[in-house]
């Protein structure tokens, strides 16, 4: 359907209705006017009905300002309707639109626009990284599409990863960044893991386990039966030493926690399983700006250059030791 | 002949007339809308009724004020679309009774809300807005993580078609079953997940 269309109706009758009621009322108005005007200069005195015994109302002309001043307001209204849309199908001499107001108001931002998207399109993620004109693009457009789940300074939250450091769930490469904007990301790990009979008191063994690999505080009786339980339960995707698989699942030996490191927060995590997505940005933002955000997102400063290197699991200790949450669980 | 002293002095006259008067404008540019297919049919099939949950959720919508805060209607000027997305169009709006479009915008327009964020970060927003926006001024909707109670749901699909919403009778009898065990926060966010899509990917 033509949504751009509103002249639509089921039947050529409504055009014509609004027409004739338009037209009807503005001319009435008009008319009105006329005939009331020399009524009453003809009247010169009263209006003829008494109230109250003796109460006359005097019938004057209209002040000369308020008469013309409503000729004025019916001319105008049809000097409106000729050349702006109002009457049914006829659009007006103008053939003015609000879609064509907007497409004019695009076209132009275009024009002025394009030559900058394009200029920094050509260019390699690592170079526009590295301009400044393009940081500052980038930035306007991270602060408005991304900071509400990001943040503002794109170190992220829970459940929200930090963007800032050198730990990438889906890969810091260049392609891999533009390929998470561009379709967005899901993650999905299942509750227990591969392992779906795992007993309440089995899963607190596992996250005692999981903390001691980030070298976390934790019962070392409960290590050791988890550790036992990791092979079964988690490391079809964590892999056997628990270093994770960019693009699978999260490295669990490292100090970034997407969902904090608690062992309630671990027990919940292998409880309940975690759900989480990154939308895709593609074809709301198109190329252009999605390589900007690409550009701007790997200049934060973890962004990685051998894709080779980003295929291995990243053995990237945090370099701050604030407790930025980054990596999923 | 109808003389100035006859209308004012008798009141049928009076309320014809002034009837006919304050009408002309809601004759010539409301009535119209009835009978125009851009208004009345459903804009593409994206474009579909609202399922139990979803409903539910927008009905905690109404009963939560939102509208007193944030528009659902994206207007066509390039300092919207660049933000929200493509403009509303009224085909979008045809299972709305009544729309939400509303006229203020304390916090921004949602009309294309749906899949810009996750579930859970509308669960954490909706809860309390500063976790995720600090500088956000939205109350926090603690409350609404709580189980939903639509007993009448039902009913509410039959009112709706009898307006024109095209509920079949199976859906209506499995209304129930659809939103039974649920809570109100994720019949909220349901409904925010579904806003907007028919255009999502149209510049």
């Amino acid at each position: 359907m033509d949504f751009n269309n509103t002249n639509d109706f089921v039947s050529g009758f409504w055009s014509l209705y609004v027409i004739v009621i338009t037209l009807v009322s503005v001319l009435g108005c008009g008319v009105f006017l006329l005939v009331q005007d020399k009524a009453m200069t003809n009247a010169g005195n009263t209006t003829g009905h008494v109230w109250d015994e003796t109460l006359e109302e005097y019938s004057n002309p209209l002040p000369n300002w308020w008469r013309w001043m409503f000729y004025i307001t019916v001319v105008f209204a049809l000097v409106y309707l000729a050349v702006y849309p109002g009457l049914g199908y006829f659009g007006g001499s103008f053939g003015w639109t609000a879609r064509g107001q907007y497409d004019g108001e695009m076209k132009k931002a275009d024009e002025q626009y394009a030559p900058i998207f394009n200029k920094f399109l050509k260019m390699d993620v690592k170079a526009v990284a590295a301009n400044p004109e393009a940081k500052e693009i980038g930035q306007r457009l991270f602060l408005t599409y991304c900071t509400q789940c990001h943040g503002s300074d794109a170190k992220g939250g829970k459940g929200f990863p930090n963007l800032t450091d050198s730990d990438w769930l889906w890969g810091g490469t260049p392609d891999k960044i533009k390929e998470s904007i561009t379709k967005g990301r899901d993650a999905m790990m299942p509750a227990k893991g591969t392992k779906p009979d795992l007993t309440d008191d089995e899963i607190k063994d596992l996250a005692n386990y999981v903390r001691s690999l980030s070298g976390l505080s934790a019962d070392a009786a409960r290590v050791e039966k988890g550790k036992a339980l990791f092979p079964l339960a988690c490391a079809a995707c964590h892999g056997p030493e628990g270093k994770g698989n960019v693009g699978v699942a999260p490295n669990l030996t490292d100090k970034t926690w997407l969902y904090g490191s608690s062992e309630d927060e671990i027990i919940k995590g292998i409880s309940h399983g975690r759900v989480n997505r990154m939308p895709a940005w593609g074809e709301f933002l198109g190329e252009a700006k999605v390589h900007l955000l690409t550009a701007y997102v790997y200049g934060l400063g973890g962004g990685k250059d051998e894709p080779a290197a980003a295929e291995a699991a990243p053995a990237a200790p945090a370099a701050d030791a604030a407790p930025a949450a980054t990596e999923k669980k | 002949m109808l003389t100035h002293e006859k209308i004012e002095s008798n009141v049928g006259w009076l309320i014809v007339l002034i009837v006919l008067l304050v009408s002309v404008g809601g004759l010539a540019e409301i009535v119209p809308l009835f009978f125009q297919k851009s208004t009345t049919t459903p804009l593409n099939e994206l474009v579909k009724p609202y399922d139990p949950l979803r409903l539910a959720g927008r009905d905690i919508y109404l009963r939560e004020g939102c509208y007193n805060c944030h528009s659902q209607m994206i207007r066509p000027f390039r300092a919207e679309t660049e933000r929200y997305g493509h403009y509303s169009v009224a085909g979008e709006f045809v299972y709305d009774h009544p729309f939400q479009w509303g006229s203020k915008r304390t916090g921004p327009d949602l009309a294309r809300v749906g899949g810009r964020y996750s579930d859970q970060w509308h669960r954490i927003h909706l809860l309390n807005p500063r976790d995720v926006v600090p500088e956000s001024n939205m109350p926090a909707y603690y409350w609404l993580d709580r189980p939903l109670k639509e007993p009448n749901i039902g009913a509410k699909m039959a009112a709706l078609r009898a307006v024109g919403v095209p509920y079949t009778d199976k859906e209506i009898a499995d209304a129930p079953a659809a939103v039974a065990g649920k809570t109100e926060l994720e019949a909220v966010i349901a409904y925010l997940q579904g806003m907007g899509l028919a255009l999502k990917q149209t510049r």
